[in-house]
């Protein structure tokens, strides 16, 4: 049965010898290039801020060519600093978001694993009704009850995005509380701080970095997409939200480079994010590590 | 059962009190001045001084914030939402208007790339590693990092504003009357957003779908299956498609969340005029009543699709259904 079996199945070292990399090198220098990437991208957005803005009515509405590699808009802007620029914005707010937001995260799960039993089911009871209201309408009303604008979107968004992370780390706290070497380090009369910062620190730690960085995706997607609404970040700043939803009045005009490019811009910041986060947890989480 | 029922009523008692709660806590933490919002500020600046009083003793500007939400909770007990400032009509009224376009809409998306991404996640699972496999995973990939109002952009430029197949937006025509409106014409509305919709929503069902399968291509029953001389693809088809269909469907379910705020943003992007837009129009213009409304009406249309998620799993699959009944079947 063997050769008619295992014909279908794709072999299982397919690319040769020379081509292959260990896994973590490869791993290592996809997450260390991603993050300098994006590192570099807030950089150049932050260079290019006050140029973003200079307006030339002499070339205005010019489609994509050698000089202006985006195009530039109705005010003559050239539209690959505003991109750059919007990029740094997004990436800078959804980073705040995401921090701030993982840190609830990790203090809820704590209070949940750790705490008194009420504590975990007022924690669970939480995160459901998080949960059972669609994130987009969470989003409008926080951003609404604190006047819109930047606050609005960050606090917006890193009050939004704990749940899934708060439950994640939840479980593992429980796993590690319950697990023997915390049960033998009290056993030999280590106290609750010295197990906290001995056991529990370490052990936490990687899921929580890996969930932080994976949190960053969401949380650039949904500041690009509330300030796309007209709730987040006012128009003076450059975001990708604002730079979209100011070019969707020129889409008819045929400008169709308006929104292209800085979306473009956008899912490969995303996915650069994406592709940090999953490299990262390939090297720290054991149970990715032969993905 | 009964027990069931019950708990799973208070429940949704419980979670709408709670969503009422924060959304009316949110909207009066608001620094938005009522009287501004609702007069607009060049009018607000010419009216007298009384006018002004006046007007915030009508609204109840300057009532506590208890009395308020126990007033206007007191009236949503009885049904009554309130009336929307924007639309000037009562708040059922716009919701249920604008609900029947959306409800439309999504569970077109729904149905759609809830059929497409489990027909792509068993396709990739079979030819796993081959071009297909990883055409579908790069594809799901590249849109999950894509905001949806993004594609949206991206399918009218090319289907309305190049090729001109689509109408740019609303959903029926400009300037024809209501009576005139034919049923081609509001599909013909509809589907460019509904495509969107779809296109976006297939990435979680695909790869779900598709782990699940390779899960299911190397159990032990297809192994048999496959010594008894069927094919892999075979196989699947007879044995394995009843174990993917139901986490797919459940999962689809659980993803009603996630629709919803979609189509807040296709409606936006294409000016259809449904609750999303509605939100968004409530968001920005002040208009309290239909924002908590519409708060409420999603929150409870999520909160279906995860009691349907539950029951459809208890009918579907013997081992999810309560233990009685299966001591029932077993002592026949």
């Amino acid at each position: 049965m063997t050769d008619a079996v295992f014909a279908n199945q794709p072999p299982v070292l397919s690319a040769p010898r020379r081509l292959r990399l260990p896994n973590r090198r490869r791993a290592f220098a996809l997450a260390l290039g991603g993050a300098l990437l994006l590192a570099a991208v807030v950089v150049a957005g932050l260079m290019a801020g006050p140029a973003a803005q200079a307006t030339d009515f002499a070339a205005k509405s010019l489609p994509p060519s050698l000089s202006h590699p985006f195009g530039t808009d109705w005010m003559g802007r050239d539209m690959l600093l505003r991109t750059l620029a919007g990029l740094s914005t997004s990436v800078l707010v959804g980073l705040m978001a995401a921090v701030a937001s993982s840190l609830i995260a990790l203090a809820l799960a704590a209070a949940a694993a750790l705490g008194p039993r009420w504590a975990d089911h007022a924690v669970s009871w939480l995160i459901d009704l998080m949960m059972g209201i669609p994130h987009i309408v969470l989003l409008i009303l926080i951003s609404y009850a604190l006047g819109k604008g930047f606050w609005g979107v960050t606090i917006g968004v890193a009050l939004t995005h704990w749940p899934s992370l708060a439950r994640i780390l939840r479980a593992e706290i429980l796993q590690c509380a319950s697990s023997d070497f915390v049960a033998a380090a009290a056993r030999l009369g280590a106290g609750r701080l010295a197990i906290s910062a001995r056991h529990m620190v370490p052990y936490v730690l990687p899921q929580f970095v890996v969930g932080l960085v994976l949190l960053f995706p969401h949380a650039i997607l949904h500041e690009a997409a509330i300030t796309f609404l007209g709730f987040g970040l006012p128009p003076e700043m450059p975001a990708i939200g604002i730079i979209l939803s100011e070019a969707m009045g020129y889409l008819s005009a045929g400008l169709w480079w308006l929104a292209v490019f800085p979306g473009l811009a956008l899912v490969v910041c995303v996915m650069l994010f994406d592709v940090v986060g999953t490299s990262l947890r390939k090297l720290v989480d054991p149970a990715y590590a032969q993905e | 059962m009964a027990r069931y029922v019950v708990s799973q009523l208070g429940r949704f008692l419980l979670l709408m009190v709670a969503v009422a709660v924060v959304t009316f806590a949110l909207v009066s933490l608001s620094p938005v001045d009522p009287l501004q919002a609702n007069v607009g500020q060049a009018a607000l600046m010419s009216m007298s001084e009384e006018k002004r009083a006046a007007l915030a003793a009508y609204w109840g500007a300057d009532t506590p914030m208890l009395e308020r939400f126990l007033a206007w909770a007191g009236d949503l007990l009885h049904g009554d939402l309130g009336m929307s400032l924007r639309y000037n009509a009562p708040v059922a009224e716009v919701i249920a208007s604008r609900a029947a376009n959306s409800l439309a809409l999504m569970g077109v998306a729904w149905v759609a790339s809830g059929v497409l991404g489990f027909v792509l996640g068993v396709a990739a699972a079979l030819r796993e590693g081959r071009l297909l496999d990883r055409f579908v995973r790069g594809y799901c990939f590249v849109l999950a990092a894509s905001p949806t109002f993004w594609v949206g952009l991206l399918l009218l430029i090319v289907f309305s504003v190049w090729l001109g197949w689509f109408p740019l937006g609303f959903s029926v025509p400009v300037g024809v009357a209501a009576a005139d409106v034919t049923f081609a014409d509001a599909l013909h509305h509809m589907a460019l957003p509904a495509i969107t919709l779809s296109v976006v929503g297939v990435a979680n069902v695909a790869l779900h779908t598709r782990a699940k399968a390779i899960d299911v291509l190397n159990s032990d029953y297809v192994r048999f299956a496959r010594a008894r001389g069927l094919t892999r693809r075979e196989a699947l088809i007879r044995h394995g498609l009843r174990n993917l269909a139901l986490p797919a469907i459940t999962l689809q379910f659980s993803q009603i969340a996630e629709i919803f705020g979609g189509s807040v943003l296709v409606e936006e992007v294409f000016s259809y005029p449904g609750l999303g837009q509605a939100a968004v129009t409530a968001g920005l213009g002040g208009d309290v009543a239909l924002l908590a409304g519409i708060a409420l009406v999603s929150a409870a249309l999520v909160f279906a699709g995860n009691l349907a998620a539950n029951l459809i799993y208890g009918l579907v699959d013997p081992r999810m259904r309560p233990v009685r009944r299966q001591k029932e079947v077993a002592d026949d």
